[in-house]
């Protein structure tokens, strides 16, 4: 064999700038804009950035593991909106009037493990009726992201839910070292706990994908199904804990994004399935199977959210975001494609 | 006006880490069989794929009847006169034949007068027509999917031959045909030289090349080694200047002894009714059992069946008296088997993941440390240890599988079953589409690990492989197994005797 030649870093930073146009040309965009207007640089904003970039992150690690098996999750969505309903009802304030059940006080750590469970029986199913039953993903989630809908809508009888318990509003917007020092004139905002998620999360996700035997049977099922079954892997075994990972990573999001917003309604979550697909697409995720790195769907997920952020500081009509997010995805993967393409 | 109908010159081209083309040439002349061999990677198809405008030469020229031409697509290739019969055929199964055929191109005709949509009695009475001068008898109706191999292959012939090709370039085509088809192929192909068309021909198979062609030119390492006219040619010569080397043995010397009966088939039947039924083996420690047949006979469905890809109604399979439970691929590699899969492409890569992934995958539970954390040091070591076992060639572990040339992946698959260490080999096919110098290397592994005690099933269309590298070899027709036949004794004719023994 071969050895690989030596690569020099200014050579392999050529290649990352190569290999991610859209993330280069995003963080450019940013440096002129935090020159141009005021405060885009900011603690603030930069703790904005990351909370957004958190709950998004962890909903994409989720549907990851689904694109990679050439499968997909359209119930990631509505899984989030249910589970932030469901956190917000346990851990309603109990001296508040207005509470949606007369239940019993619950724990902030029985309340997580909770909603959990509920994300993974979401998870069991889709992995189920799409491992056993051999119904195409597509069709499979889209029939439980109805569904799901609909569980919210009875159980929250369409209304917002909030007014929570201290103790889980603290643990989900707290930051360390908050206002531990001056920063010029002006408190230092601490570090926020989500961001412990976002890393402990991707660490893990890291190690699942690329040092396990449940990683590389997930790699091989999206490279070739018949290969890896020939081989001796449970493809359905397989293929239902990674859908039931993608229901607990939804349950988690859901139990973080609550409080955020101040108040979780039937509403919370719509949409965020096709945002993490993008996130893990712009990311390097191949919907052909078999290709995607947590690395990639972290810088996929920041894209995204970055552009939010910009267009917002660059005052741009809220109406315009959906057509410049949509042309961002196409141009991403349209790009991506041609490395492909390029190499025949 | 030249006398060459199509004229390749200086062609290069190279993947990363890989140069496949190196100044390669070819130089067709009109009505002529014009044979391309070379060692698996030598560059045949990588060639073939710059004319038909698949891939983009680097550098190099093409003459088209005298006049230089720049192919960008097969669309252009197609309108040009040029077809091609791929290696992997790659046919669209859920419609019918007229429609594969036609496809892209379909006769048209105005419905109300200005609506132009399909003319579907035309386009079936042409399929009709063009099946019929390629000697092949089908509905055109038929959805392809029900079609065997050779059948498919039919009908992309008579595709190429709809278009009025004047270059058509047949890929292997006769890998998966049987004796029968061949000749009925090499018919086709004698009334299309009569016509005037240019044909290239890639094969393996020395018989066919010397016996259909009229002009060899012979590739090595992506580079042109020469033209010759087939008449001036032996089998002994066109390996030595394929491969650059003398090579005097086609199978190796085998020095293993079959030992006690290990493995066990006893009134092995498949759920399937047409297929496999009452089959009774057994496998000697150390033997080489060779399944000969026709295609069709269920050879490589009664091989899945004990491996746990296709179900069994009745039947016992044991090992050393033990009875193995085998229900799917996991529990027969759990106990000790392990099949090489007839179809690489199918049921064996998976393309865009690396070598190491690719050969370690059967076996990944052995690296771990901790019962978790996957070794990769010890995964790189298995990569490392096959390399210079089996003589992979690949610029690196990490390089995806899909960019190795055939050879190189079958090594990779061999690799990957013997990380298990399995009692018992099944395989299938195992040099189908593979070049003499991999083959020999490949029938070299299969005499080493007999010799080491495996026991071994391999499945072959051809007959001299099975000759030479079996002890015994078992003759099946039409799923039921019709005789044995032990190594000495064995000839084309006898074998084929009981591969034609219908009820």
């Amino acid at each position: 064999m071969e050895k690989t030649a030596k690569v020099s870093l200014p050579q392999k930073i050529w290649k990352a700038i190569k290999g991610n146009p859209i993330a280069v040309a995003l963080a450019v965009v940013s440096l002129i804009v935090g020159c141009l207007v005021e405060n885009f640089f900011s603690f603030n904003n930069l703790n904005n950035l990351i909370n957004n970039t958190t709950i998004r992150f962890l909903i994409a690690l989720g549907v990851s593991g689904c694109l990679i098996t050439k499968g997909t999750d359209l119930s990631a969505g509505r899984s989030v909106g249910l589970c932030a309903c469901l956190a917000a009802t346990l851990l309603q304030d109990p001296t508040y009037t207005g509470r949606m059940y007369n239940w019993p006080e619950f724990n902030l750590v029985v309340a997580f493990f909770i909603v959990l469970l509920v994300g993974a029986l979401i998870g069991l199913v889709n992995g189920l009726v799409i491992a056993k039953l051999n119904v195409p993903p597509f069709i499979a989630t889209l029939g439980t992201q109805t569904i799901v809908y609909g569980i919210c809508l009875v159980f929250t009888n369409a209304q917002p839910i909030g007014s929570f318990k201290d103790s889980y509003k603290k643990f989900v917007n707290g930051a360390f070292f908050n206002g531990a020092f001056m920063v010029g004139d002006k408190k230092f905002p601490g570090i926020p706990y989500l961001l412990i998620w976002a890393v402990l999360f991707g660490l893990l996700f890291w190690f699942i994908y690329n040092k396990t035997t449940h990683g590389k049977y997930m790699y091989a099922i999206g490279g070739n199904e018949n290969a890896a079954e020939v081989s001796g892997v449970n493809t359905v075994r397989s293929k239902i804990m990674i859908y039931v990972t993608a229901g607990m990573m939804y349950a988690i999001a859901g139990f973080l994004l609550a409080p955020k917003g101040g108040g979780a309604n039937s509403g919370s979550g719509q949409g965020y399935e096709l945002e993490a697909i993008a996130g893990c697409t712009i990311g390097g995720v191949s919907t052909t199977g078999g290709i995607g790195t947590v690395g990639g769907i972290l810088v996929g997920v920041l894209v995204f959210e970055l552009l939010k952020i910009v267009l917002q500081f660059l005052d741009v009509n809220p109406y315009y975001n959906n057509i410049v997010q949509g042309l961002v995805i196409i141009t991403a993967v349209a790009m991506d494609i041609r490395k492909y393409i390029a190499k025949k | 006006m030249s006398e060459f109908r199509l004229e390749m010159r200086g062609v290069c081209k190279s993947f990363p880490g890989v140069k496949a083309l190196d100044h390669a040439q070819l130089q067709l002349r009109p009505g002529t069989v014009h044979a391309l061999m070379g060692e698996n990677g030598a560059g045949k198809s990588t060639l073939m794929k710059c004319m038909f405008g698949i891939y983009k030469m680097d550098e190099g020229e093409i003459y088209y009847e005298g006049q230089k031409v720049t192919i960008h697509d097969p669309m252009e290739a197609l309108h040009m006169g040029i077809a091609m019969v791929h290696q992997e055929l790659q046919p669209i199964p859920a419609r019918t034949v007229g429609e594969n055929i036609f496809l892209g191109r379909y006769p048209m005709k105005k419905a109300l007068g200005f609506i132009p949509i399909v003319d579907h009695d035309k386009m079936y009475a042409d399929t009709a027509e063009l099946l019929k001068k390629v000697r092949m008898e089908f509905d055109p109706h038929q959805m392809l999917g029900e079609l065997s191999v050779s059948q498919m292959q039919s009908v992309e012939i008579a595709k190429a031959v709809s278009a009025n090709c004047k270059v058509l370039i047949l890929d292997e085509p006769t890998s998966s045909l049987t004796q029968n088809e061949v000749e009925a192929l090499f018919r086709i192909v004698e009334d299309l030289k009569a016509d005037g068309v240019s044909i290239v021909y890639i094969s393996h198979k020395m018989d066919e090349i010397l016996r259909i062609s009229d002009e060899v030119t012979i590739m090595r390492d992506g580079q042109y080694v020469g033209t010759w006219p087939a008449k001036e040619l032996t089998t002994d010569l066109i390996i030595t200047r394929m491969v650059g080397r003398e090579l005097t043995n086609l199978y190796p010397k085998r020095e293993n002894r079959p030992g006690e009966v290990v493995f066990k088939v006893e009134d092995f039947t498949s759920i399937n009714p047409k297929s496999f039924r009452h089959v009774d083996f057994e496998l000697r420690k150390g033997e080489i059992l060779g399944v000969g047949g026709l295609v069709g006979a269920q050879r490589t469905e009664l091989m899945e069946g004990l491996f746990g890809i296709r179900s069994h109604t009745t039947g016992r399979i044991s090992y050393k008296g033990e009875e193995l439970k085998i229900n799917r691929p996991k529990s027969a590699i759990d106990q000790g088997i392990a099949m090489l899969t007839e179809d690489r492409r199918a049921t064996g890569i998976m393309g865009v993941l690396s070598i190491a992934d690719n050969i370690s995958i059967a076996s990944l539970k052995q690296y771990l440390d901790f019962g978790v954390y996957i070794n990769g040091k010890k995964v790189e070591q298995l990569v490392q240890d096959n390399v210079a076992k089996m003589n992979i060639k690949t610029p690196s572990s990490k390089t995806q599988i899909q960019s190795l040339s055939g050879g190189n992946q079958q090594k990779v698959l061999i690799g990957r079953w013997l990380a298990n260490n399995p009692d018992v080999l099944i395989l299938d096919e195992p040099t189908r589409g593979i070049d003499v110098g991999a083959k020999y290397e490949i029938y070299c592994i299969i005499a080493e690990l007999a010799k080491q005690g495996k026991s071994i099933i391999m499945i072959s269309s051809e007959m001299a492989e099975l000759i030479g590298m079996s002890d015994r070899i078992m003759v099946m027709c039409d799923g039921r197994v019709t005789g044995f036949i032990d190594g000495p004794d064995a000839t084309q004719e006898n074998i084929m005797e009981l591969a034609t023994k219908f009820e």
